[in-house]
């Protein structure tokens, strides 16, 4: 069960997203006909204020919201067809902070070896070896409760990366955390896909960490993508297009194709509440 | 974990990754649901093992039952037990009741999983929503038995004259763990109605007493009205007690029935909660 659309010969896109459009129960379109396709070993930043849509695309990705068939492929999986399959490509590191802070790090490690299947005699090692890749080796053994925010990001990581996925999927890993932390954070993810050559897929509304780290970014504003290209491309773009000298950021880019009305409308009352709260937890 | 070595290795801290580079395989389909048993019975018993304040803490009120309510009765005699000491007819009441507190109040501990992300988490790895469920069940019989031998341990130490006979012991411990995985999914089922730990702490409070004053934990079944004798016949924490009695104390019970309504119940409850984990994840 291969993508339709791969050439003989290739691999598989990543991940594509054809008319990705889902609803919650007030009708209101959330994500609103996504296209997008994720080339297999590269960073993907999905870029958007709070409540643009983020989220919400990315639990269709991971199939915790139904999508019907032909919406979304993982690596040519069709997800609403071959949930598992997919679940075993993918990891998934969500938004809040989601290490279990009444287990050890290693404990919380350990879960995800078992429930990946990961045979008993490999475990161990495996495990070792996903907290060392994120800097926890020393903190294993300490109560996750006890860690600061950019360690528990980084444990959740270190949860993500002992099952060897071929995507990973991030939602707002750096959200709440200080400067340090966030580029702590950045730097093992670097390091880990550079070693292995997984698929990034990654969230954020900090621009200018978009700008540094993906390969390729897609706007999001309301549901839809408003541009999707690399982060040069579009600020070179913008810049010929203004043709004042000007060297504008992706910041600048964003409020440019999301057009006015971004200060206003960019996320209402309840996704500014939901985010500051992540933040409180985090910090 | 390692030895220290004696130069710092002049490879990259990749190179330690070898196992990380090959992905796991899939195991049959068939050996899921145990797996996934084991792996979330483990994480409660690395819980039990990290903090036991909880195990002390839940010992309080069955001491109290046993020991106020008991001694009471005990004295008044007015409840027809068949000529056994009202304190031991009791004990095996009090080891279902404290049980099935912990697995109704198991489903606000589902829905803190949710907000916290730890449940969205576990839903999006190779996991059936039923060995999800299922393992939790078993999870929250985990915690049951302990707290089931926790209580054993206190009547002994008040004086009941329980049974110790291992295979009767272990026939309470299966018995338990049945009760358990029942009340556990009927939680996480309201809780994939109720969606809010709120509402769903407000359903517990509401039928967990309704559960235990409609069963024969306190009394025997025929000294009730019998509108009420109806109610306790439906309910599985009758047969619960039914069985631990016949166990512990060698009460005459019908124990294939009680076992058979006890899986059979497990066994619903397992369908209804499966069914109903997705909405929590929405
Ligand atoms: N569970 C939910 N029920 C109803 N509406 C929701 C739910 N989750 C998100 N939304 C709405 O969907 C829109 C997109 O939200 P989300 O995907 O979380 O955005 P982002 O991740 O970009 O901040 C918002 O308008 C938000 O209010
Ligand atoms: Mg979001």
């Amino acid at each position: 069960m291969t993508d339709d659309n791969t050439p003989p010969g290739q691999t598989p896109a990543a991940l594509t997203c054809t008319g990705l459009t889902y609803a919650f129960g007030d009708g209101a379109k959330a994500v609103d006909g996504l296209d997008l396709s994720v080339a297999s070993g590269e960073v993907f930043g999905l870029l958007g204020p709070n409540g643009a849509g983020k989220t919400t695309a990315i639990r269709c990705v991971t199939t915790l919201l139904p999508v019907p068939a032909g919406m979304v492929r993982v690596f040519g999986h069709d997800v609403a067809a071959d949930r598992m399959g997919v679940r075993r490509l993918l990891s998934y590191v969500p938004q809040q902070l989601s290490a279990d802070s009444s287990l050890t790090g290693r404990e919380n490690v350990s879960l995800f070896a078992r429930v990946f299947d990961v045979p008993r005699k490999e475990r161990a090692g495996r495990v070792a070896e996903a907290l060392e890749a994120v800097g926890l080796t020393e903190a294993a053994d300490r109560m996750a409760g006890t860690y600061s925010g950019g360690m528990v990001r980084r444990l959740e990581l270190a949860q993500a990366l002992v099952s060897s996925p071929r995507l990973l999927i991030l939602d707002e890993p750096t959200i709440g955390l200080d400067p340090i932390a966030r580029t702590s954070v950045w730097e093992h993810i670097m390091a880990v896909r550079a070693a292995s050559g997984m698929t990034v897929l990654v969230t954020t509304h900090y621009m200018d960490e978009a700008e540094q780290y993906c390969d390729r970014v897609a706007l999001m504003h309301k549901g839809r993508i408003r541009a999707l290209d690399t982060p040069h491309r579009l600020t070179d773009d913008l810049r010929e297009r203004r043709g004042d000298g000007s060297s504008p950021t992706l910041e600048d880019v964003f409020r440019d194709v999301a057009g006015s009305g971004l200060d206003e409308e960019g996320g209402e009352f309840r996704d500014v509440r939901r985010t500051r709260r992540t933040a409180a937890r985090v910090g | 974990m390692s030895a220290v070595p004696a130069a710092p290795p002049p490879v990259s801290a990749e190179a330690g990754q070898g196992l990380l580079f090959v992905p796991p395989r899939a195991r049959p389909a068939w050996r899921l649901i145990p797996a996934r048993v084991v792996a979330m019975c483990v994480v409660e018993l690395q819980k039990l093992r990290h903090d036991r304040t909880e195990l002390y803490t839940r010992a309080i009120q069955p001491a109290l039952w046993l020991v106020i309510f008991g001694e009471t009765f005990n004295r008044l005699n007015v409840i027809p037990t068949g000529g056994i000491p009202y304190r031991d007819y009791l004990a095996p009441g009090i080891i279902a009741q404290s049980t099935m507190f912990i697995a109704i109040f198991y489903g606000i501990h589902i829905i803190w999983e949710r907000d916290s992300g730890v449940l969205t988490k576990l839903l999006v790895t190779p996991t059936p929503r039923a060995a999800l469920v299922t393992g939790k069940a078993f999870a929250a019989g985990v915690k049951a038995m302990v707290q089931a031998l926790v209580v054993l341990v206190i009547a002994a130490l008040l004086g009941v004259t329980l049974t110790w006979q291992p295979l009767r012991l272990v026939g309470m411990l299966a018995v338990v763990v049945l009760g358990s995985a029942f009340f556990s999914c009927l939680s996480m089922t309201i809780a994939g109605i109720a969606r809010t730990r709120d509402r769903l702490l407000g359903i517990g409070q509401a039928i967990t007493m309704p559960l235990f004053f409609a069963s024969n934990a306190l009394y025997p079944t025929a000294s009730m009205p019998s509108w009420l004798q109806v109610i306790s016949a439906i309910n599985p924490l009758s047969y619960e007690v039914s069985a631990l009695r016949g166990l512990l104390l060698g009460t005459p019970t019908n124990l294939p029935l009680d076992f058979a309504v006890l899986v059979v119940a497990a066994a619903l409850g397992i369908a209804a909660a499966s069914a109903l984990l997705g909405r929590l994840a929405r």
